[in-house]
């Protein structure tokens, strides 16, 4: 039986006095994903149904080589974030909450890695 | 997980139809959430018909009505039936709201009475506020000074006065905590939109002196940074303020103090 007064309950383990860098990244991130997904959109419609090489030469470029880097990372990071917070919301008991939050972030790098890798290696190596 | 559905115990069954007053023309219907703890029954929804010949316009005073008239065993919390004391917060037509305030020629068909949601029920339509309150108390929700106290008060001008505006009038009714989803899967860590609104209102009292430590302990991602601007707060407050506002006010002085 839980006999803590009300108050003890209320202020637990106190304040992590923390949040405000994720918040302030989620919309830092989110204002990056405007431009960047803009132009990934444009990318993809532009080039659906080119042919492989054409594809392979524009992702060549340094510039789209660079962008297409920025949009992976940017989503990712803002994936992330937001993810961990439907966790956190919804999960409640603390291992699962704890397993998710760890497979939430290695996802997230996971999948960076091979976009990332992706990219350099069309960019570098055609 | 969080619990999207009712536990069994709470599933509500269809109660009992109270018989309509002899001699009446103009009735109403009121359909009202009925949960006795010493019963070891389910909730109920029971059905009542009121008078309106003989019945004030506002929806508490058809409970009234009925508390009088029909079933002395409904039980709910009321006060100053003018808006100002907040203890008669309901559901009313799937609205958080003051009973006393809400009229009944506000809704259509019949008037459906729960008791503020995601809340214990202590019985019918009393909810069981006391985290709400002992949240209330951990803002210290009183002046915190150290310089030395002046001799005949503490001034403030006009115009920072004004910035309490729309702040002070809240009465801690609890609609806007209870209606918020946020509120509902994390209550117990999250401070809901009512006891943040008071906590701004002395974040941003120019009298007030422990601005810093007020901040550093709303920051935290439970306390604080579960809102996520859904705004049932605003929808629902029946004194027309707006808890969300204040709470992006918060999350800005947050990223002020560190840019």
């Amino acid at each position: 039986m839980d006999m803590r007064t009300p108050l003890g309950k209320v202020r637990g383990l106190g304040s992590a006095k923390e949040g405000t860098e994720h918040f302030w990244r989620q919309r830092l991130t989110a204002v990056a994903n405007v431009p960047l997904l803009i132009f990934f959109v444009f990318f993809v419609a532009r080039y659906a149904g080119a042919p492989h090489a054409d594809l392979v030469a524009a992702l060549s470029n340094p510039f789209v080589a660079v962008i297409m880097g920025l949009v992976v990372t940017s989503a990712l990071v803002h994936m992330r974030i937001g993810m961990q917070v439907i966790i956190e919301d919804y999960v409640h008991a603390e291992g699962a909450k704890i397993a998710l939050l760890m497979l939430n972030t290695f996802f997230a790098i996971l999948v960076g890695g091979l976009c990332l890798f992706a990219i350099l290696k069309i960019a570098f190596a055609g | 997980m969080v619990e999207l559905a009712l536990p069994k115990n709470s599933q509500i069954t269809e109660g009992k139809v109270w018989p309509k007053p002899a001699g009446a023309t103009n009735l109403r219907e009121y359909r009202v959430y009925r949960w006795n703890p010493d019963d070891g029954r389910n909730p109920r929804i029971d059905t009542y018909y009121i008078d309106i010949d003989d019945c004030g316009p506002m929806v508490l005073d058809g409970l009234l009505y009925i508390k009088n008239k029909i079933d002395p065993t409904l039980t709910l919390r009321r006060s100053c039936r003018e808006g100002i004391c907040g203890s008669c917060a309901m559901n009313i037509d799937g609205t958080n709201t003051l009973a006393c305030t809400k009229g009944m020629d506000e809704i259509n068909g019949a008037v459906k009475i729960y008791p503020l949601p995601h809340m214990p029920v202590v019985k019918d339509l009393v909810p069981d506020l006391t985290n709400f309150y002992a949240q209330h108390r951990s803002i210290e929700p009183w002046l915190k000074t150290v310089s030395p106290t002046p001799a005949k008060e503490w001034r403030q001008s006009h115009e920072d006065r004004q910035k309490l505006d729309g702040l002070y009038e809240c009465i801690l009714c609890a609609c806007c905590s209870t209606s918020c989803p946020s509120y509902w899967w994390n209550g117990d860590r999250y401070l809901g939109p009512a006891v943040l609104l008071q906590a701004y209102r002395w974040l941003i009292d120019s009298r007030d002196e422990a601005t810093g430590e007020r901040l550093d302990n709303l920051e935290d991602p439970f306390r604080l940074y579960r809102c996520h601007t859904i705004m049932n707060c605003a929808q629902a407050c029946p004194k027309g303020l707006n808890p969300a506002r204040a709470i992006g006010e918060i999350k800005k002085m947050l990223v002020e103090r560190r840019l």
